[in-house]
C-alpha cells in the first residue's frame, strides 16, 4: 500500500514512543511550532554547551504521527551540532522531502519521512517540529 | 423500509460517485463540506454557457433577456424552496460566510452600539462567530455565548428567554444543525421566544438548507444564510434571505455596478430589494444550477432526505460505537446526518489519511469550529457526514477500516 511508505515502521514506532518527549527548564532555549490549519502545536526545547554546541533536545506536543515522528527523530539526531549545523540539516530535509534531487548525505533515518514526498498536503506535518527548533535556536521564545 | 431507498433510485444521477479511489470503490462521507452534484445540474450549467451566457439586468438583446430571466426565475425558485414570501427577500450570495458577513456590517454596524449585545452559541461555525467578534469590536457593543453541555453538545434553550430578559440584546445568531456536533436546534421554537422579546434572528441553515425542509414562516427567522454547494448546488453561490420589513432599511454591503438607480459625480442612489446588496455582475450560472439542485431535491423529497439522513446518522452512531476507545460528539439521539469522533489516541489527520488509502473520503480538524473543539479539550475529530446518495453498507465499510486503522496505528 501507497500508505505503507508514508507510515514507514521507524515512523508509527516514533509516534506511539517519542523519544526526548518532555521539557527543559531555562535557560534551555525554546521555540513553538503551530500549524493552523489542523491546530497541531509542538514546542521544541534545546539545551547547549557554553561553546554553542546542542546538549540535549527535547520536545512537546500533540501532533498527528508524522509530526511527532518527524519532530521525534530530529531531536535524536541534535546531539553535538552546532546551531548552524542543525539549521543545515533542517535545509537538507526539507529539500530531500521537496525536492526530486537524491537524497542529500547525512540524512541517515529522517529518510523514512519519504513518503511525505508524495502526499504534499502532510509536508507541513513533517516539518512543523524543524520550524520550532529555528525558532528555539534564534532565541527570540526565550 | 428497504434498505437505502433514495441511493437505489437517486444515487446514478450522481456520475462522479461511481469511480476507484485508491483501487476502492469511493466512499464519499464529506458531505458537511460539499455535496456532489447531479446530472441535471451539471448538464443545466452547461446549457445555459452554450445557449444563453450575457450579462444581466443591462443589455437589451435577446441573451440578456433569456440570462436575466433565468437569473430572476432562480430568485424566485429559492424563494419557494425556502417559502419566503416574495422573492424580493432574497439576496444571492457567494455562500453562507458572505451573508453573514453581509449582515454583520450592514444591518449590524447601523443597529449596534456599546453596551448591546450579539448572542450566538458555543457550538458556532467560525463563519458565524468570526463576524460578530469583528462587529462588536466597532461597534462596542458585546459578543456572548449560550453554553453547550458537554460532549452531547446541546444547549439547554429553556434558558434562552431569561439570557434575553437579563440583558440588552440585538441580534441572536444561531445554527441550525452544527458540523461538528451533529446536533438539531429547535430553529421554531428559538425564534417564537426571540421574536416575542423583539430580538432579531439569522439562522445559519449551512447544514440544514439541503437537509430538511425549511419554511422561513413558519421558522420565523428575519435572516437565514445557506450555501449552494452543500445542496447539490454548485460553489461560489449562496443565499440570504432577509425578512421584508428588515430588508427595507438595510443600507448596501457593497457599491458599485446593478445596485444603484442612479449615480452623479457627487452621489449615488441605490436600487430596491435584493439588487441593492449585488453590487457588480452575479455568478448567474451558479444561481441557475442551484435552482436546479433545489427543483431536485424537491423531486426527491425533501422529508424522505431528512429521513435517510437521521437513519443514516442513527446507524453510523450505533455502529461507530462498537469500536474500542471510540468518542462521539454530540446527541445520543436525534442526531443530524453527520458523526464527529476520535478514535482512541490516533489523531484525526493520520485517520483521515488512512481511511483515504481505502478510498473513503472523511474530514479531519476542528471543521472551523476551533473554540468548540477547545473547550471540549480537543484539537480536532475526525468526521463522517451524509447525504441521500450513501448507502448503510458504506458505513459498514467506514466501520471495517476504522477498526483496521486501530490495528495499524495501534490505540
Amino acid at each position: 500500500m501507497e500508505i505503507d511508505e508514508l507510515y514507514q515502521t521507524i515512523i508509527l514506532d516514533h509516534s506511539r514512543r517519542p523519544r526526548n518527549f518532555g521539557e527543559l527548564p531555562p535557560p534551555a532555549l525554546k521555540g513553538a511550532g503551530y500549524n493552523p490549519a489542523c491546530g497541531d502545536e509542538v514546542v521544541v526545547f534545546v539545551a547547549r554547551s557554553p561553546e554553542g554546541k546542542i546538549e540535549q533536545a527535547k520536545f512537546v506536543g500533540q501532533a498527528c504521527a508524522i509530526c511527532m515522528a518527524s519532530t521525534s527523530l530530529m531531536t535524536t539526531r541534535l546531539k553535538g551540532k552546532t546551531a548552524a549545523e542543525a539549521l543545515s540539516l533542517k535545509k537538507a530535509f526539507i529539500d530531500f522531502l521537496t525536492q526530486d534531487a537524491p537524497p542529500p548525505e547525512g540524512l541517515g533515518n529522517l529518510q523514512a519521512l519519504v513518503g511525505v514526498k508524495k502526499f504534499p498536503q502532510r509536508l507541513k506535518c513533517a516539518t512543523l517540529g524543524w520550524h520550532a527548533l529555528q525558532s528555539a535556536l534564534s532565541g527570540q521564545e526565550r | 423500509m428497504s434498505i437505502d431507498p433514495l441511493a437505489q433510485k437517486y444515487r446514478a444521477d450522481f456520475p462522479i460517485l461511481e469511480q476507484r479511489v485508491n483501487g476502492y470503490p469511493l466512499v464519499y462521507l464529506d458531505n458537511a463540506a460539499s455535496t456532489q452534484h447531479p446530472t441535471c445540474v451539471i448538464d443545466e450549467i452547461s446549457r445555459y454557457y452554450k445557449e444563453d451566457h450575457a450579462n444581466v439586468h443591462r443589455g437589451i438583446h435577446e441573451l440578456s433577456s433569456r440570462a436575466t430571466k433565468l437569473y430572476e426565475d432562480a430568485r424566485g425558485r429559492i424563494a419557494r424552496f425556502i417559502g419566503a414570501k416574495s422573492q424580493d427577500s432574497i439576496i444571492f450570495t457567494r455562500g453562507t460566510t458572505e451573508g453573514i458577513n453581509l449582515v454583520a456590517a450592514t444591518w449590524g454596524s447601523a443597529h449596534l452600539g456599546p453596551g448591546d449585545v450579539i448572542l450566538i452559541t458555543e457550538m458556532e461555525h467560525h463563519a458565524n462567530l468570526i463576524p460578530w467578534q469583528i462587529l462588536a469590536r466597532r461597534t462596542g457593543a458585546s459578543l456572548q455565548y449560550l453554553p453547550i453541555q458537554g460532549d452531547e453538545g446541546s444547549i439547554d434553550w429553556s434558558l434562552l428567554e431569561a439570557r434575553l430578559q437579563g440583558a440588552p440584546v440585538r441580534i441572536l445568531s444561531f445554527t441550525h444543525i452544527s458540523n461538528a456536533l451533529a446536533c438539531i436546534n429547535p430553529v421554531s421554537e428559538i425564534c417564537a421566544i426571540a421574536r416575542r422579546n423583539g430580538i432579531v434572528t439569522l439562522v445559519d441553515a449551512a447544514q440544514s438548507a439541503g437537509h430538511a425542509p425549511i419554511d422561513v414562516q413558519e421558522i420565523g427567522c428575519d435572516f437565514l444564510a445557506f450555501s449552494g454547494h452543500k445542496c447539490c448546488g454548485p460553489t461560489g453561490i449562496g443565499v440570504l434571505y432577509v425578512n421584508a420589513e428588515v430588508l427595507a432599511d438595510m443600507e448596501p454591503y457593497q457599491f458599485g455596478g446593478e445596485m444603484i438607480s442612479s449615480v452623479t459625480y457627487e452621489t449615488a442612489e441605490w436600487k430596491e430589494g435584493p439588487h441593492r446588496f449585488e453590487a457588480g455582475t452575479p455568478h448567474i450560472a451558479g444561481a441557475i444550477g442551484l435552482a436546479t439542485a433545489l427543483s431536485y431535491l424537491d423531486d426527491v423529497g425533501r422529508g424522505a432526505i431528512q429521513a435517510t439522513d437521521h437513519h443514516l446518522g442513527q446507524i453510523a452512531y450505533q455502529k461507530l460505537s462498537t469500536l474500542p476507545a471510540i468518542r462521539i460528539l454530540g446527541p445520543r439521539n436525534e442526531r443530524a446526518g453527520l458523526i464527529s469522533f476520535r478514535l482512541g489516541r490516533i489523531h484525526p489527520h493520520d485517520l483521515v489519511a488512512y481511511a483515504n488509502e481505502f478510498g473513503i473520503a472523511l474530514r479531519g480538524g476542528h471543521h472551523c469550529t476551533q473554540p468548540l473543539m477547545r473547550k471540549l479539550g480537543l484539537q480536532g475529530t475526525a468526521r463522517a457526514s451524509f447525504y441521500f446518495y450513501n448507502r448503510e453498507s458504506e458505513i459498514d465499510r467506514l466501520v471495517e477500516v476504522l477498526r483496521q486503522s486501530i490495528r495499524y496505528f495501534g490505540n
